[in-house]
Order: C-alpha cells, then structure tokens, then sequence
C-alpha cells in the first residue's frame, strides 16, 4: 500500500548509532504532528539483497498490504563498499482525523559492502525494536548475512523455489529450524492443497481411505519442485509413511500402512509458481484429484468403476504477492508439522 | 504407526482453518436486510478465504415469489456491496452456481416440501448425508413456526447427519416468551443443536476478554471486591434508529442491547475461570454470574435503573430530530432509546461492587468499552497542591473502535516539585498483530457449521438474562419516569444518580 506521507532522514557515511538517533526523531516528530500518529509494533525485518535488485523487492514489499512489518531494514549489498549510506523513513497511510489512529511503518535503507555481512548484527542490532520478532530474509542468497544475524533473529523467511537446487535448499531449511524458526514461502503455496486435502478426508465415513492410498501423483512448475516435496513430505508425515525415495526423474516411493506408495512428480503448465494438481489412487482402483482452476480448486472423483464426478472447493488465489504477505504472517504463528513434513521431504531425496 | 494411533483426521492438524463438514446451508429471510448485509458478505468471505466446506450449497428460503436467478442476482449485489473483501467474480460464481431459492410462507408445509426436495437434490450429488444448518434470520415472530415446521417435515432429524438451527436475537421479549419459544425449539431440537447468535461475542475483542483475564497473571489478584471499586459498561452510539423504527419501537434500548450483549460482557468480565474453553464449561461459568445477579425488585428500580429518550439536537455539527420526530415513531411513544443500570453481582468475588451498564442511541459518539475502576490507594504520600487530579487506576478494554486495552496510572509531571497526572499506557490491536480480524458473522456461522457454541447463548443463560431484564421492563411498561437528553449529548443528567460513593460516568 502507497504511504500518503513520509517523514525522511538521509546520511552517508554513517553510523548505526546516528541512525538510530534520527529514526527517534523522526517518530518524535511524527507524534508532534499529530497523536493520532501510533507506531506498528509487531516485528521487524531484515532484508539482505543485491542493491541493484532492491527496487524488484521493495516492489515485493509494497504489495503485502496490512502484512507489512512494522520496522523494515533494507541492507543493500553492492561490491567494494566500505562506508554505510542510509536513508530513513516513517510512512503513514493516512492523515488522523480527530480521534482516529493511524499506522505509521519505518523503513530503513542501508546501503553496504559484502564487507560488512560478516559484522551485519553489530549494524543492525541497534536499529531493531527490542522485543519484537526480528524476521531476517535474503532473497538473493546472502546466506552469511543471515548466519551473522543468527542471535538476533528469531525467524528466517525463504523460499526454497527460488534455489535451482531443491535438495539443497531443504537441507538449508533444516539447518536453519536447529536454532530458528523458518518460514518457507514454498510450504505456504502449499497450504491451500493441504487444507483442501484434509477436507476431503475429514469425514469419518472417508477417513479409512488414508490408510489405502497407493499412489500420489503431484502436478507442479518445474520451479517448484520444492513445494511439492514439502506437500509430498507432509502426507508421508501425517499418514506415518515409512521413509520414502525419489529419483531425479520424479518417480519414487513411499512405505505406506498397507504397502508401497508410489509417488510421481511430473510436470504442469501454468502461468503462476507452485502446484497445478494432485491426484492420491486408493488400492479399489478408485482416485481423488484435486486441480488448480478459476475461483478454487476442482476436486474429481473417479470411482472404481470409472464413473466420474466433479466438485469446486472455492478459494480465491492469494498471488505471488498474497504469498510474501503470508509468509510474513506467519513468521509470528508456529506450525508444529513443517518440521516434520521437511525432514520428511528432504529424507526422500538422500 | 496406524492411523488409528494417529486420532482424528491427522492431516488436520497444524492447519490453521480446520476442516469443515459438508454442508448445506440454509437461510431463512433470505432476502432481508441481515441476509443482505451481513450473512451473504460473510459466507462469500469465507468462499474466498477457503473456509467453507468441500461440498457446500446454499439455500434461501422467503416469501418473496423469485425464482433461483433471481435470487442469484440480489445474492450477488449484497455480496459485490457489502463484502469486506473486493470480490473475485470467480469465487462469486462458484458460490452461487448451484444456489436455490425457496419461495413460500414460512407456516405452509409446501415450502418445507419444496426446501427437502432441495436438500435431497444436493445429498444425491454429493452421494452423501451433508450436515445441515438452518438460519433463522427472519422475525421473531416466525422462530418457533419455522422450528416446528422443520421438524414436522422431519427436517431436523439428525440420525445419519448434523443437523443445527442458528436463531437470530431476539430470543423472546421477555422470560416468558423467551421460556416458551426455548420450550418448542427444544421439542424439536436438541441444546446441542441450537446455536443462538449474539454477534457481540463473534468480535475478537470480546472473545480478547478471555485471553486477557486467563492468559495474564497480573490481574487475577486484583480481580475481586477487595481491589475494584467499580466497573463501567457502555455501548453508545452516535447515530439514530435510521430505517429501523417499526423493530425499535417496540423493543428501545435495555431490550435491544442490555437483555444480551451487555449482560454477556459482563458475564465474561466476571466468571470464574473455566476448566476448559469448551462450549458448555465456559457457558456455565457465564450463567453463574447471571445467576447471581439478584432479580430487581420493583421498588428498586426507579434507583438502578434509568431510562430516557432523545429530544433534536446536534450531532457531528448537524441538526438532528429528537426520537419523537424519526420516520416511523409513534409521536406518543414512551420508548427508551437510552437504558442505563446498577447491577450486583452476589457471589464471593464481586459482592458490593457497583456494575454500571449503560447504552444509548444519539449519544455523543460510538464506543463500546468495560473500563474497570481500582480503590485509590488508602493513603496519597505526595503533597496534593499542584497536582492534576489523582485519579483511581483504570483499566479500559475498548470493544469498538480502536480496539484496545488502556490503563491510566498516576505519573510524576517533569519538574522539581513531586506532583502527579494520570497518563495512559495503551495496547491498540491495530498495532500488535497483522492479521484482520474476521467479521463476527463469519466466525460464528464457522463455529455453527463445526458444532461449536462456545461463541452462542445457552437457553439457560438467555433466560437467567430475562429474569434480570424483565421486572425492569414491565415496571417501565407501567409507566414512570423517562427522561430525555439531547441528542449528541453524554446522555441524561439523571444517568449520575445511580452512582454510588462519588463514582462518575466517564466520557462517552
């Protein structure tokens, strides 16, 4: 959401203190404007990126709407740097009218050389609000910006679709759950199937069908392939599957309650990332699909005997940009079964 | 591991929306002004969050003669103005794609007949018994005709499905219509299947009042009689009856808003902790403070209770007529449209603590808030020349807007000399958390179609409300006094004489 108004400081060649000092200023300012002026105070984000690739995730940034962090601390990283520029801002969305508050977010921009990543908590660390949830994320893949920002962190956020390496960019995310909380933005494109998944199944009349999947078949962009492994991990991990395998080709296997599963990830053609359908095969030769399609996803029923039967479960799609929000969103919730599902997912690759 | 190890659906958990049973859902006074407003906004809202069931279908049953297009048609311009969320056409199509409507009176056995054959229809498709909700969002008049319809059309017969009734407030006018019609929506419905709605307790901040009191130990010690003077409850607004005179009229401000929400904001202020926060243990400790509230006898009630109605005044710098002069009132009419009360609360914990309700049309401004007032100290150390008013702590949970929790505490002013002003510390929801709270239709209609009456009015607490409602109400439909007050104002000047011990009102 555009701010209305902003309130700004900038300085080159500056210090961390300085701008610390000015950000307290510029919010005493803003509340001398008005009292109707009120600080967010939920979390703070770091955001480690190429500087001459910022403006994409500023523009990233812009479109998570009531999701905005309330400090938001930009480390652009260009070569050769040695000296910190910054340029700090308090933005409102609105003018008070009497007796109304209105949001005001800070956005810090510091301009940095790969040279400081190593010492970024010691820069960072006096412009975070104590005791709020400090997200760090680095889209670009400054990973040693977020090891050094490991004590003052408490959540990284990432996105494992983004690493062409998808065994890799997993067994990161479980390095980084030992000591953090980790928010993948490839587990939330899969929230939406899990939830529908679930739904299908809840029904104490269907619920025995879990126990005689024989097959799981997950549609996806070639991107995201990670996404669907996490999807893959989850049923293997809620279903109490024994470790299952999958070789570069897609094809692999799990060990379910009743025998093997056999699991496929193939190819899908859509225009957005993340899953375009899964199709779970029951032992009476009986399928449920579930596609990706306009206003929800359709489910399809094939029964034993081929008759067919189709139904929407609605559902408006979030967007890239709704994903990012959410992400962010969820850095402040926990949920008990990514841990679970990953280990699961990434065990299926070794 | 089996799945039996595992316990119900283990690919529910850690979802944040749980599943939901499929369902048809079915509104009564589909084309009234609720439905309009609120009902079809709120189950679309829950169409694009992805909240409704698998299988859902939507039913509208009214008397206007509209076919299922037609109706489609007035759904979806509810829904494209009222909805909180800009909807996606798509959505909106799957939504209302297989709607139905039902066109008939609501005592004719052909409009059940026809609802079945609906509801049939939908089962056949889903192959399946799909549970049931009934919305009963019509007149009052019309909850027990429509309850014994159903069942005589064997509509509620709940042995291969779940089957619910949501009923609309009001639940009666008084106990003895509130007892009769709990009377015939029981004959036909088990307690566990009547969901009786208060929208009240569908809002964040009042559900926020249980995380507050049971999730913080700070204040469970000054919860009680020895450290809180007084607690006051105000739900005021600035505008008037609007269009609503024909229902205002005859029910005025203690029957519309104190009979329910008030009294049940107060029984959540001062329940004992539950042993769980499952819908019948938080229920029963809710009635046990209604209980304990003693029934007005009707020589007191001229001092614990006020009524009074608004005379022309100025409201948000405009002009605006007194009660007697709105569309649609009675130039005679002896209606409250402000109710303010003492109440006690006779049990261990609150005994002798003065509980102030009040609620108004055309007051000063909207605001619903509990704010909780503490003994002053028994003894100020600091000379008092000099110092703006030491004022008792209190400790304000605002409801709407701003949603939030304040406590004022008495701080040094800056200077050399010690002197003393109450400041505000503030908690505003809107600056804590990210997420939008959702509309209280939606999450109730949510909990209705999961079986959870957490959030709902157990038949026993809306009669434990009536019996305290009641002697007030009959004594007022007698006659006695009413006051008037200027609209825009604080409220009447007599509102000070239910005070005790130099309390005041504070500020609307």
């Amino acid at each position: 959401m555009p701010a209305v108004n902003d309130n700004v400081w900038a300085a080159q060649g500056t210090t961390p203190a300085a701008i610390e000092a000015a950000l307290r200023d510029l919010l005493i300012e803003r509340h001398n404007e008005s009292d109707g002026y009120v600080p967010a105070r939920v979390l703070n984000l770091v955001c480690v990126v190429e500087r001459q690739w910022s403006g994409e995730i500023a523009n990233r940034l812009r479109r998570v709407g009531r999701y905005h962090p309330s400090r938001t601390i930009v480390c652009a990283v260009s070569d050769g740097r040695s000296t910190i520029d910054a340029v700090a801002s308090i933005a409102a969305d609105a003018t008070p009218s009497d007796g109304e508050h209105v949001l005001t977010h800070e956005l810090v921009i510091l301009d940095v050389g790969e040279g400081h990543l190593e010492r970024l908590a010691s820069i960072v660390d006096p412009l975070v609000i104590t005791d709020l949830t400090t997200v760090v994320w680095a889209p670009h893949g400054h990973w040693s910006a977020v090891e050094a920002l490991r004590e003052l962190s408490q959540c990284v956020l990432l996105d494992s679709v983004e690493d062409p390496d998808v065994a890799g960019a997993l067994r990161r995310a479980q390095r980084l759950l030992a000591d953090r909380y980790v928010v993948d933005l490839a587990w939330l494109r899969s929230t939406p199937w899990r939830e529908r998944i679930a739904t299908l199944f809840n029904p104490p009349s269907r619920r025995g069908l879990l126990e005689e999947i024989t097959s799981l078949r997950i549609r996806n962009v070639a991107e995201s392939g990670a996404s669907a492994l996490l999807l893959c991990g989850w049923l293997s991990s809620r279903l109490g599957w024994g470790q299952g395998s999958l070789h570069r080709d897609g094809h692999g296997r799990a060990l379910g309650s009743l025998g093997a599963v056999s699991v496929e990830l193939e190819s899908a053609q859509q225009d957005v990332p993340g899953l375009g359908g899964v199709t779970l095969g029951f032992r009476d030769s009986s399928a449920l699909s579930l596609d990706r399609s306009d206003g929800g996803l359709l489910a399809t029923q094939r029964d034993a005997d081929g008759a067919e039967h189709s139904w929407k479960l609605l559902g408006a799609s979030r967007g890239e940009g709704g994903i990012l929000g959410e992400g962010i969103r969820q850095t402040l919730l926990r949920d008990p079964t990514y841990a679970e599902s990953l280990d699961a997912a990434a065990g299926m690759l070794t | 591991m089996t799945l039996a190890d595992l316990g119900p659906n283990p690919l529910a958990a850690g979802l944040e929306r749980l599943p939901v049973a499929p369902t048809n859902l079915v509104i009564f006074g589909a084309t009234g002004d609720l439905a309009r407003r609120k009902l079809l906004p709120a189950i679309y809202n829950l169409a694009h969050e992805g909240a409704l069931p698998g299988r859902f279908n939507l039913v509208g049953v009214s008397r206007g003669e509209l076919s299922d297009a037609e109706y489609r048609d007035i759904a979806a311009e509810s829904i494209r103005r009222f909805s909180r969320t800009p909807p996606d056409e798509s959505v909106l199509d799957g939504l209302l794609s297989e709607l139905r409507y039902v066109s008939g009176s609501f005592d004719g056995s052909a409009t059940y007949e026809a609802l079945g054959a609906a509801l049939a229809e939908f089962d056949a498709t889903a192959g399946d018994a799909m549970a049931r909700v009934f919305y009963l969002s019509t007149a009052p008049e019309f909850f027990a005709v429509i309850v014994g319809e159903l069942s005589a059309a064997g509509l509620t017969v709940a042995e291969d499905r779940d089957v619910r009734a949501i009923i609309e407030k009001p639940f009666g006018t008084s106990l003895a219509e509130a007892r009769a019609l709990n009377e015939q929506v029981l004959s036909a419905f088990d307690e566990s299947q009547v969901f009786r709605i208060d929208h009240y307790l569908g809002k964040e901040t009042v559900q926020n009042m249980l995380a507050f009191r049971f999730a913080n130990g700070m204040f469970e010690p000054l919860w009680n009689r020895n450290y809180i003077a007084n607690v006051q409850i105000t739900a005021a607004e600035d505008i008037g009856i609007e269009s609503r005179a024909g229902y205002y009229d005859h029910a005025g401000a203690l029957r519309d808003l104190v009979s329910n929400h008030m009294l049940q904001l107060l029984a959540l202020l001062c329940m004992e902790p539950p042993v769980s926060f499952t819908a019948d243990d938080v229920r029963d400790e809710k009635v046990k403070v209604l209980h304990a509230i003693r029934t007005p006898r009707e020589e007191e009630i001229s001092s614990i209770a006020l009524r009074a109605q608004y005379r022309a005044g100025v409201s948000g710098g405009e002009a605006v007529p007194g009660y007697l002069e709105e569309d649609g009132v009675a130039a005679d009419s002896h209606t409250e449209t402000y109710a303010a009360l003492r109440l006690e609360v006779d049990n261990w914990r609150w005994a002798g603590v003065p509980f102030y309700l009040r609620t108004g049309k055309r007051l000063a401004r909207k605001i619903t808030e509990i704010a909780v007032e503490l003994r002053p100290v028994p003894h100020l150390a600091f000379e008092q020349a000099g110092s703006l008013g030491v004022r008792p702590n209190q400790l304000v949970m605002t409801i709407q807007p701003n949603e939030g929790v304040s406590l004022s505490l008495g701080a040094k002013i800056p200077g050399t000399r010690m002197r003393i002003r109450p400041v505000n510390m503030e908690f505003l929801y809107g600056t804590a958390f990210l997420s939008q709270s959702p509309e209280a239709y939606e999450r109730l209609i949510l909990d209705a179609m999961r079986g959870d009456a957490t959030l709902f009015t157990r038949n026993d607490e809306v009669e434990a409300q009536w019996r305290i409602c009641d002697p007030i109400v009959s004594a007022w439909a007698r006659g006695g006094r009413l006051a008037t007050y200027a609209a825009g104002s604080q409220g009447p000047q007599e509102a000070v004489d239910l005070l005790l011990d130099g309390a005041q009102w504070r500020a609307i």
